[in-house]
C-alpha cells in the first residue's frame, strides 16, 4: 500500500491518469443514470411524416394508405408522390427531412384546386355495397339492396369509391364554401411595387374598373 | 370621479358624427319585401320553422336557433312567407345564404306577446330563456348571442354598459341613449339582477356625446342605484372595443385568448341592453334596430328605426342615395365596416350604420407601397402587437411566427392601416392570415379524424379476416374429428368389408363402370334441363315474332336468333340421343366384366 502511494506521488503522470479515470467513471455513472432515468421517447420519424400527409388514404402514391407511404418515405422513397397534399405537403416533408423540395410527380395524379367530396346520386344507387367496401375511412353508409349515401363530413375525397360502382352513380363534387367558412383573401399581388408614374396609375384604375 | 386608465395606441380620426345628428330619429315605411337571413349572429345558423305560403304575424318566430350558440329569428312585420331560399347576405364575401322572405300584408299586426310586469318574480334561468327566445344578439357589431354572454361561469364583479361608439360617422347608440335613457337604465337593472348583482355598474360613454351623457346621468340618478355610474371617457378610437373598454375602466388586461368574464367583467352594448329589457318586460323579440344612414352620397343623413330584413336598397331609396357620388357603400363604420357587394342584401341585427361617403370624403386608397419600417403602426396598435412583423409574416404565410406574435389578439380595428404612410391594407393581410390558419387547423382536425377512421377500418378488416380464418380452421377440425370418430366406430363393430385382394382388376373395372353410369345419369339430367330451357326460349322468341310484325329490321334479327335457338335445341337433342345409346353399352360392358 505504502509502495503504491509512493509510486503515485512520485510520478505525476500516473496521478493525472488516475484522477482523469476517476472523473470519467463518476461522470459516466451520472450520465448513464440520467439516460435511463430521464429518457425521452422521441417521436419516430414515421409518425412525423404521417402527420404531414393529408390522410386522404387515396393510394395514388401506390401505397395502401398514408401511413404505409410514410413508412416508405422513411426508408428512402421519393416525397413527391402525393397529389392531394400537393406542393404544400412536399415542401413540409422536404423541410422535415432536410432535403431539396421536388415538384409533384405528375405520374401519380394532379393536384386539384379545390377539395372534393364524393356524392352518390341516390335514385340510381342499386345497393350493391361495392363502394362501402372500397371506402378507406368507412364514410359510406348503407346495406345490401338499400340505398347508400356518403357522410360528407368524413369523406376525404379519395375517389376510390367511384371506380367500383357498377352503375356509375358516384361523382366527385367540389366542396361548397359557405359563408361560415369563407375568409378574406390576401391583397392581390402584395409583392408588386406600386406604380408611381401618374399615367400608369390611371391605367391601373381603368383596368380595375373594367 | 373614477380613475380612467389609458390603453396603448389608438388614433383620432375625424369624427363626422354631426351630420347624421341634425335630423331627428325617424321610422321607415314598410318595404315591398322583408328578407330575414337565418344567420344574423355569431354561431350556428337558425333553422326555418315556417313554410312557404304560411301567414306570419309581426314578432312570430320564423327560424329557431337549435344549438347552444345560436339565435332565433322573428318576422318583423305581418304577412305571407313567399320564399325560403338563398339570397344575397350583408357579408364581406357577397355570398348568398338561406333567408326567409316575407311579403308584408301592410297591416303590421303583432302576434300575442308575453309581457312580464316584475322580473324579480322570475328565476334568472327563466329570464335568460326569455332573452334567448327573443333572439337577442350583440348589436354593437359582433352579434354574439346575448343569453350565452349573460350566463358566465365566473362570478361577476363589474358590469360595463358600452355606449362608447368610438367609430367615426356612427351615431346610432348616441341617439338611442338620448331617446330611451329610462328604459336602458331599467334594462341595466335587469342585467344586474341576472348577473347576481355585481358590485359596480359602469355606463361608458365617450365625451363627444355630451347630450347622451346628460340624459343617461339624469336617468341613473332618478333610479337611485348607488352602484350605477355614468363614466365619460376621453374620445379615442378604439376605446369601444370590449377588451379596450375593460382595460380603460378597470386597468386590467383581458388575457390573450380569454374573455372579460375571467376578470369578473361582463360588457354589453346599450342597444343590446334595451333589446333585452324589451324582451323581458314586453315579450318583444328583436325585430328592429336603430341604424345610422350617413355619408355625403345621401341627400338625407339621419338615424332611422328600421325593421330587420329591410333590403338595403330600400333604405338607400328612402334617403336619396346617389350612386354616382358614392365612392363605395359600406355596412358598419369607416374603420371596421365592409363594402356591400349587393344592395339587395337586408339590414340585420348587427347593421349599426350604412355609410356611403363621396369620393372627396373617402377617396379610394392609392396603391400600396413598400413598408418603410417606420413603426407608426406599432404605436397605433391598441393591443400592443407588432403590426409590421405580422405584415411580413402574413405575406410569407409563416403561421408559426404569426401565432408566436399573437395574431389572434388583433381586433382588426384598422388603426394600423389608418396611420400607415405606405397605405398598406394591413388589416386585410391579418384577416387573410387568420382565415388561412383557421382553415389549416380545421384541415388538420379532419386529417386526424380520417387517420383514426382509416386505422379503425384496417383493424376491422383484419379482424374480419382473422375471424374467417378461425371459422375455417374450426370447420376443418370438426370434419377431421368426425372422420376419426367414424373410423373408430367402424373399427369397433369390426364388420368393415374387406376387399378380396385377388380380384383387383375387377374392382377397378367395377368402379369405373359405376362412375360412368353415374356420370351419364348426371349428364342426361343436365342435358334435359338445357333442352327445356332452349325450348322455352324458342317459344318465347316465336311469340315475340308474332307480336313484332311491323319493323322488318328487328324481325330479321329475331328470325336469326330463332334459327340459332333451333340449332342449339337440336344439338342438345342429338347429344341426348347419343347418351341414351351409351348407357346400354356401359351396362353391357359391366355385365361382361361381371361374367
Amino acid at each position: 500500500m505504502e509502495f503504491l502511494t509512493d509510486f503515485i506521488l512520485q510520478r505525476s503522470v500516473a496521478e493525472a491518469v488516475l484522477a482523469l479515470v476517476g472523473l470519467a467513471a463518476a461522470f459516466g455513472a451520472v450520465l448513464g443514470f440520467a439516460s435511463v432515468r430521464f429518457k425521452v421517447e422521441a417521436d419516430p420519424i414515421v409518425d412525423q411524416i404521417d402527420n404531414l400527409l393529408p390522410q386522404t388514404q387515396c393510394g395514388q402514391c401506390g401505397h395502401p394508405g398514408c401511413r404505409p407511404y410514410a413508412e416508405a418515405i422513411s426508408s428512402g422513397e421519393a416525397i413527391n408522390k402525393c397529389p392531394p397534399g400537393g406542393q404544400a405537403t412536399i415542401n413540409a416533408l422536404a423541410k422535415l427531412l432536410d432535403v431539396e423540395a421536388p415538384t409533384l410527380d405528375e405520374e401519380h395524379g394532379q393536384e386539384s384546386e379545390l377539395p372534393n367530396v364524393a356524392y352518390i346520386r341516390e335514385d340510381e344507387c342499386i345497393g350493391c355495397t361495392k363502394c362501402i367496401q372500397a371506402c378507406p375511412v368507412d364514410a359510406i353508409l348503407g346495406a345490401a339492396q338499400q340505398m347508400h349515401t356518403v357522410i360528407a363530413d368524413e369523406c376525404t375525397g379519395c375517389d376510390l369509391c367511384v371506380e367500383p360502382c357498377p352503375v356509375d352513380c358516384i361523382e366527385m363534387r367540389p366542396v361548397q364554401v359557405t359563408v361560415a367558412e369563407w375568409s378574406w383573401k390576401l391583397p392581390a399581388d402584395p409583392g408588386k411595387p406600386a406604380n408611381l408614374i401618374a399615367s400608369d396609375r390611371d391605367d391601373e384604375r381603368s383596368g380595375a374598373a373594367a | 370621479m373614477r380613475k380612467i386608465w389609458e390603453i396603448p395606441g389608438g388614433i383620432h380620426p375625424p369624427e363626422h358624427k354631426a351630420q347624421s345628428l341634425c335630423n331627428p330619429l325617424a321610422d321607415l315605411p314598410l318595404p315591398a319585401q322583408i328578407v330575414l337571413p337565418v344567420s344574423q349572429h355569431l354561431g350556428a345558423p337558425a333553422e326555418p320553422i315556417v313554410e312557404v305560403g304560411d301567414q306570419v304575424l309581426k314578432g312570430e318566430l320564423v327560424a329557431m336557433g337549435k344549438q347552444a350558440i345560436s339565435a332565433n329569428v322573428h318576422a318583423s312585420t305581418s304577412g305571407k312567407v313567399v320564399a325560403i331560399e338563398q339570397r344575397p347576405l350583408p357579408h364581406p364575401s357577397g355570398m348568398d345564404g338561406l333567408c326567409v322572405v316575407i311579403e308584408p300584408d301592410g297591416e303590421d299586426r303583432w302576434a300575442a306577446l308575453q309581457a312580464c310586469e316584475d322580473y324579480n318574480t322570475l328565476e334568472p334561468a327563466a329570464l335568460l330563456e326569455k332573452i334567448q327566445a327573443a333572439g337577442i344578439a350583440g348589436m354593437g357589431g359582433a352579434g354574439f348571442p346575448t343569453s350565452v354572454k349573460l350566463a358566465p361561469r365566473n362570478p361577476i364583479k363589474t358590469l360595463i354598459i358600452n355606449g362608447t361608439e368610438c367609430e367615426p360617422y356612427i351615431t346610432a347608440d348616441d341617439v338611442l341613449m338620448r331617446h330611451h335613457a329610462a328604459d336602458i337604465v331599467q334594462g341595466i337593472q335587469l342585467l344586474s339582477h341576472l348577473l347576481g348583482e355585481p358590485e359596480e355598474i359602469l355606463v361608458a360613454i365617450e365625451n363627444n356625446k355630451p347630450e347622451a351623457i346628460e340624459t343617461m346621468k339624469a336617468a341613473v340618478s332618478e333610479c337611485g342605484d348607488a352602484r350605477m355610474e355614468v363614466v365619460p371617457l376621453p374620445t379615442k378610437y378604439p376605446s369601444g372595443g370590449e377588451k379596450q373598454l375593460v382595460q380603460i375602466l378597470t386597468g386590467q388586461e383581458v388575457p390573450s385568448g380569454g374573455l372579460p368574464a375571467q376578470l369578473g367583467v361582463v360588457c354589453q352594448n346599450v342597444a343590446t341592453v334595451l333589446a333585452a329589457w324589451r324582451a323581458v318586460r314586453f315579450g318583444e323579440p328583436l325585430i328592429e334596430r336603430i341604424t345610422t344612414v350617413t355619408g355625403e352620397a345621401f341627400s338625407d343623413q339621419r338615424n332611422v328605426r328600421v325593421r330587420l330584413g329591410t333590403p338595403i336598397e330600400f333604405v338607400l331609396e328612402q334617403h336619396g342615395y346617389d350612386g354616382k357620388r358614392a365612392s363605395r357603400l359600406v355596412m358598419g363604420g369607416p374603420m371596421m365596416g365592409f363594402s356591400i357587394v349587393n344592395a339587395e342584401a337586408p339590414v340585420i341585427k348587427t347593421t349599426n350604420c350604412l355609410l356611403a361617403p363621396s369620393l372627396e370624403e373617402a377617396p379610394s386608397p392609392g396603391p400600396a407601397q413598400a413598408c418603410i419600417r417606420c413603426g407608426m403602426c406599432a404605436e397605433a396598435c391598441p393591443s400592443s402587437l407588432l403590426p409590421q412583423q405580422l405584415y411580413w409574416y402574413s405575406r410569407a404565410q409563416d403561421e408559426e411566427k404569426l401565432k408566436a406574435h399573437n395574431l389572434f389578439d388583433c381586433i382588426e380595428c384598422g388603426a394600423c392601416s389608418y396611420v400607415c404612410p405606405s397605405q398598406i391594407p394591413l388589416v386585410q393581410f391579418y384577416r387573410a392570415a387568420k382565415g388561412e390558419i383557421r382553415r389549416h387547423d380545421a384541415e388538420k382536425k379532419h386529417a386526424d379524424r380520417a387517420r383514426q377512421r382509416f386505422e379503425f377500418h384496417k383493424q376491422r378488416i383484419e379482424e374480419e379476416k382473422a375471424a374467417r380464418a378461425r371459422a375455417r380452421e374450426e370447420a376443418q377440425e370438426k370434419a377431421r374429428q368426425r372422420a376419426q370418430e367414424k373410423a373408430a366406430a367402424e373399427a369397433a363393430t369390426g364388420d368393415k368389408p374387406v376387399a378380396p385382394k385377388a380380384d383387383k382388376a375387377k374392382l377397378v373395372a367395377d368402379a369405373l363402370a359405376k362412375a360412368k353410369q353415374a356420370g351419364g345419369a348426371d349428364q342426361r339430367e343436365r342435358l334435359e334441363r338445357k333442352l327445356l330451357a332452349a325450348d322455352d326460349r324458342l317459344a318465347k322468341l316465336k311469340q315475340k315474332e308474332s307480336e313484332l310484325a311491323d319493323s322488318p329490321e328487328q324481325l330479321e334479327a329475331l328470325r336469326a336468333r330463332i334459327k340459332e335457338a333451333e340449332l342449339a335445341s337440336q344439338a342438345i337433342r342429338n347429344k341426348l340421343a347419343a347418351l341414351e345409346s351409351a348407357p346400354s353399352n356401359a351396362q353391357a360392358g359391366q355385365s361382361k366384366v361381371a361374367d
